[in-house]
């Protein structure tokens, strides 16, 4: 293989001559390496697949590798027969922010970048202030999605809006067109766990974030496809968000499953800013009859700063 | 023309052939290469470290990048109007003024596209506009109108040197050795026959004539830019008309300025008379003023209104934050210059200078202005973000950079001016013939 002037015959040659000789060698392929292992004498106790409570020595364990990623064209595809939709019941947020924390926890996404807001709002002079969490709205006429110039950002056919981080070219004019200020900037290089860092970016989970391209929040497609909630959902232990399907007609926080369309019309819901046209996906339940005081919310936010 | 009657052919070519730089020329030259190099250093910090160098943020994610972009494509406007809208109409003084516009034309275009990559925060993967653009993007019709008004410019600038080309391969001596081979290169085919002087009198009237419409688009599409999102400020159907008057306005400034600097420094005032800044004052007032009527459409009608996300921006223009530079921007780019340029007085060299660097100035500013207080003012208010997010003040490496482009820009026209005539030696011998 060396020389410069080998024939495909010799090339081959060696290359089985090669193969046999790791064949031949003292380390046995077969042999899976945690097999070879030293034991640590550390036990572990682990829930058999049939059911059965089995101690395993601390060194045996290794990380299980993900499932695979869906693939860049299946991801820009969506998944078929579905149209998520979320909504937020302005009545029983407080401003907990453990949905932005729940968020920035699973996608690795620094304080300072925040997918998701929680806005204290105040519409008019002598009207309620009321916390208004907002999302990326996945607007089915997305106005980030018009302005791209390379597709980096695009809607699936189940209605929700991702970024290709690894085609982006940091122009930034979606985040100019989003009326909802949904989306954010990687400024600098994202600090990242090294084993995140490494990985492929996936359109679906939108890690690992890239320096020079543009983030927001993702629906968590990843999770959909698992069957499992938006980590926000699942993290607000007030019930705020609920997500669902609109073609099921139905949306659910997990303890509470509502019919989506029943929900809308009793509680009258709402979508923010109906008036630009750019039909979001995510829809509001007005602040009436709170659970909690909006003055709750603002120690929280006090609390918040301080740390900060 | 009377006097330029007087002069004899060789007079002309003598007065018109490029100089070699004097003292002065050098440090011009050398301060500009310096403050090239300072940008290019500021840059390299940039993409070493990512757009953190700047000061821009989530809120104000677009900053004086952009709105130096839409400087440049604004004065490389004056090539179109100069050369071929003064061409098709017929306007006989344009002579000494056409190759000055043109080379502004070149190098501002050429900045604006570098100056955009700048911007970006992948500019490796400039490749994907073409491996994946999308023609629906508003930033896609700018790549091609902009690649296209590049490209006539500089067929412009070169067709129209072509006889002066000839002239100076042929005044060897007289030229010096540092281009002659670049001449050659350019231009050694060049006979100028009659066939050769058909076509080339062809490929101008064509030029000029889809420079127009080129030149219309590329500023118009950069409005676009931003009259195409929702954000107050920017969310007007004035925009197209507003950006495009204002950049003739700058462009004709801009032109001003240079004929002044050419004239004293190149001693050109036989060819640049007082008579081509009269005239060139008159258009400056008409331009001002047009700019002027565009400014009152695009303020006063939403303040009349004052709807409330409007409200938020307009005060901030008025009275609030922007006030003190927006004022400025008002003042020294559009009404001062009309108050000097409309008396008869105002309109001579100097203070046409003055009022030239004043709309130039105020020009810059202005971009400043429709740019960043609209990303200040977001509908849903700004939270859950850095508090650095709430203000925007360039960085020293964005200063750096900016100034560092527009140093750029002024080094290509310099070098042009070194390499070529600033005046079409062949146009000014031409246009003489038939007044005798």
């Amino acid at each position: 293989m060396e020389k410069k002037d080998t024939s495909r015959r010799d090339f081959l040659i060696t290359g089985l001559l090669a193969s046999v000789a790791v064949g031949c060698s003292d380390k046995n392929p077969f042999v899976a390496d945690d097999q070879q292992v030293t034991l640590s004498g550390e036990k572990v106790k682990l829930l058999s697949a049939d059911g059965e409570i089995i101690e395993i020595d601390k060194a045996l364990l290794k990380p299980v590798p993900d499932l695979p990623q869906v693939s860049n064209s299946e991801a820009r595809k969506g998944i078929a027969g579905k149209k998520f939709v979320m909504v937020i019941d302005l009545s029983r947020c407080k401003n907990l922010k453990k949905c932005q924390q729940a968020c920035n926890h699973a996608h690795f996404v620094e304080d300072a970048q925040n997918w998701i807001k929680i806005h204290p709002m105040q519409d008019a002079e002598h009207s309620a202030p009321y916390w208004q969490p907002t999302t990326c709205m996945h607007c089915d006429e997305p106005p980030c999605v018009k302005v791209c110039p390379v597709d980096a950002t695009f809607k699936r056919q189940d209605g929700i809006v991702l970024i290709d981080s690894d085609r982006c070219v940091g122009c930034r004019f979606c985040m100019a067109a989003c009326p909802y200020s949904t989306r954010v900037f990687n400024w600098e290089k994202p600090e990242l766990p090294i084993e995140i860092e490494k990985k492929h970016y996936s359109c679906e989970t939108s890690i690992p974030q890239k320096k020079g391209t543009v983030g927001k929040c993702d629906f968590c497609p990843d999770m959909a496809r698992k069957g499992e909630l938006p980590h926000c959902v699942s993290a607000c232990p007030n019930g705020v968000f609920f997500f669902g399907d609109m073609y099921e007609d139905s949306v659910t926080n997990g303890p509470e499953t509502f019919r989506f369309s029943d929900l809308i019309r009793d509680k009258a819901g709402y979508r923010l800013m109906e008036d630009l046209g750019t039909k979001p996906s995510v829809y509001y339940l007005p602040p009436v009859n709170r659970n909690f005081k909006f003055e709750d919310g603002l120690k929280i936010e006090e609390e918040a700063k301080s740390k900060s | 023309m009377e006097k330029q009657n007087i002069l004899s052919a060789d007079k002309v070519i003598h007065d018109l052939l490029p100089q070699k730089f004097g003292l002065r020329g050098k440090i011009w030259t050398a301060t500009l290469i310096i403050i090239c190099l300072i940008g290019a250093y500021a840059y390299f910090l940039q993409l070493r470290d990512g757009l953190v160098v700047t000061n821009m943020g989530d809120y104000v994610s677009w900053g004086i990048y952009i709105s130096n972009f839409v400087f440049f494509v604004a004065i490389s406007l004056v090539g179109s109007l100069i050369t071929a809208i003064f061409r098709l109409t017929d306007v006989h003084w344009r002579t000494p003024l056409t190759r000055i516009s043109e080379m502004i034309a070149v190098s501002a275009i050429t900045f604006a596209s570098l100056i955009i990559i700048v911007d970006m925060g992948r500019p490796e993967r400039l490749v994907n506009l073409f491996a994946h653009g999308r023609l629906q993007s508003p930033i896609m019709w700018d790549v091609v109108v902009i690649g296209t008004y590049f490209c006539i410019s500089l067929f412009l600038l070169y067709i129209t040197l072509l006889p002066d080309i000839r002239i100076m391969i042929k005044a060897k001596e007289m030229v010096g050795k540092p281009f002659s081979k670049l001449y050659r290169w350019l231009g050694s085919y060049w006979k100028g026959t009659e066939a050769q002087e058909k076509i080339r009198n062809r490929a101008i009237t064509i030029l000029c004539i889809i420079i127009i419409p080129v030149a219309f688009c590329i500023h118009t599409v950069t409005s676009w830019l931003f009259a195409t999102t929702y954000r107050p400020g920017w969310d007007s159907t004035n925009f197209g008309a507003y950006f495009v008057s204002g950049a003739f306005l700058v462009g004709a400034g801009g032109v001003v300025v240079a004929m002044y600097v050419f004239r004293r420094v190149y001693k050109l005032e036989q060819y640049i008379t007082e008579r081509h800044f009269e005239k060139m004052g008159r258009i400056l007032v008409m331009l001002a003023l047009l700019y002027l009527y565009f400014n009152v459409n695009e303020y006063l009608v939403p303040a009349f209104k004052m709807k409330k996300p409007e409200e938020t921006h307009l005060s901030e223009l008025f009275t609030g934050e922007f006030a003190t530079l927006f004022w400025f921007a008002i003042l020294i780019g559009m009404i001062i210059p009309i108050i000097i340029m409309v008396f008869k007085k105002g309109r001579r060299p100097l203070p046409m200078f003055i009022a030239g660097v004043m709309v130039v100035i105020g020009a810059w500013f202005k971009r400043y202005l429709i740019v960043t207080p609209t990303l200040l003012h977001p509908f849903l208010p700004k939270h859950d973000a850095p508090e650095r997010y709430s203000h925007y003040f360039p960085s020293w490496q964005e200063w750096a950079i900016a100034m560092g482009s527009l140093a750029g820009a002024l080094l290509i026209i310099t070098l042009l001016a070194r390499m070529f005539p600033v005046i079409s030696i062949y146009k000014t011998l031409t246009d003489e013939t038939p007044q005798k």
